[in-house]
């Protein structure tokens, strides 16, 4: 299935900004961060479709995973 | 003898009041600068530093800034512009928590640090500093750490809470005493060239969402540290959003979140 997905701030260091991917019907959330080499902890907010998501989450065809770091300085 | 609103109204030009006559009522009549600020936009007028405030902001706008109370809850990178901006605004409470001395890594992005002034409390140096610019205002300098135990007594008063804390943990806690004491609180938090504002009213509960995973102290300010202009900019919307809630105007991010980075220019807005 196909499944886009955007990174946002330094997530995007080394990896890409929007890119679009194929993944095994049934992949969550958390096997996409895993093929990235994405951690939980630098996952702070993850979003499907403009709605919350966690990593346990379930993707199918043509859902949009946005996902940002923790941001925490002042 | 003349009434103090009779001075002024004799006095006004052009519906402003110029600080020369503000500093002569506040002698003459034995008041405090804010007493005779007051006095002032209760009458219509506007003090004449706020003249180009003024197609933006009417006498009565303006004296509901000044009936505001903020509390900003840290003074390093984004406290301080959130101080300067709000005092210039001329909203007239400001309390100032902040635990820490100023330290030359400060001297990059801090507003109010000076090579004279390394060692000292960043929240006294901010009252001498908000004094200078506008003695209409009153500011309450606290050196001491915004916790859950001291929380709700220094906040109690305020009308908004303005997070400028450097640490995710705190960040929570500050959360849940405005929650508790029914206070809506801005949100901002930068590192490198990325910053992410938002606005919660009490029962929203977005700040806790923001971070719900996140055990940590730091984010990534931790690899990247923070820049100059990435804390003007959020602080500056931390303001914007402030302003709006005080005097109960426009639309904020309430229920959103913004994430700015300046790397590629990009402003993304989420809800939550």
């Amino acid at each position: 299935m196909k499944v886009t997905v955007k990174l946002f701030a330094s997530l995007r260091k080394d990896r890409f900004a929007v890119d679009d991917f194929d993944y095994q019907e049934g992949a969550t959330v958390g096997h996409i961060l895993a093929s990235l080499n994405i951690s939980e902890e630098e996952a702070a907010i993850i979003f499907i479709n403009a709605r919350h998501g966690e990593p346990d989450s379930p993707l199918k065809e043509g859902d949009l995973l946005a996902i940002f770091p923790p941001v925490g300085g002042g | 003898m003349e009434s103090l609103k009779e001075c002024l109204l004799a006095r006004a030009e052009n519906g402003l009041i110029h600080l020369s006559i503000q500093t002569w009522a506040v002698q003459n009549f034995g008041l405090t600068f804010p007493a005779v600020e007051e006095a002032i936009l209760e009458l219509n007028l506007l003090p004449a530093r706020y003249q180009r405030n003024q197609r933006s902001l009417s006498c009565r706008q303006q004296l509901s800034l000044f009936r505001g109370k903020v509390a900003v809850i840290g003074c390093g990178g984004l406290g301080c512009y959130i101080i300067e901006e709000l005092a210039r605004l001329g909203v007239g409470h400001i309390t100032v928590i902040d635990p820490d001395n100023y330290e030359e890594h400060n001297l990059n992005r801090q507003l109010f640090s000076k090579v004279d002034n390394l060692g000292q409390p960043k929240a006294a140096v901010a009252a001498v500093r908000i004094k200078e610019v506008n003695p209409a205002v009153t500011i309450v300098p606290v050196q001491d750490a915004f916790t859950s135990r001291n929380g709700s007594v220094l906040i109690e008063k305020v009308d908004v809470v303005a997070d400028a804390l450097d640490s995710i943990p705190r960040r929570l806690e500050l959360a849940e005493v405005c929650e508790k004491c029914d206070i809506p609180l801005v949100h901002g938090s930068v590192g490198g060239w990325y910053g992410q504002v938002t606005t919660q009213f009490p029962g929203e509960y977005t700040l806790q969402k923001i971070y719900s995973r996140h055990s940590g102290e730091r984010g990534i300010e931790k690899d990247l540290g923070n820049l100059s202009f990435v804390v003007a900019m959020l602080a500056s919307i931390e303001v914007a959003e402030i302003v709006k809630i005080l005097l109960g105007e426009g639309s904020t991010l309430r229920g959103k979140m913004l994430s700015l980075n300046l790397l590629d220019t990009e402003f993304t807005e989420i809800t939550f």
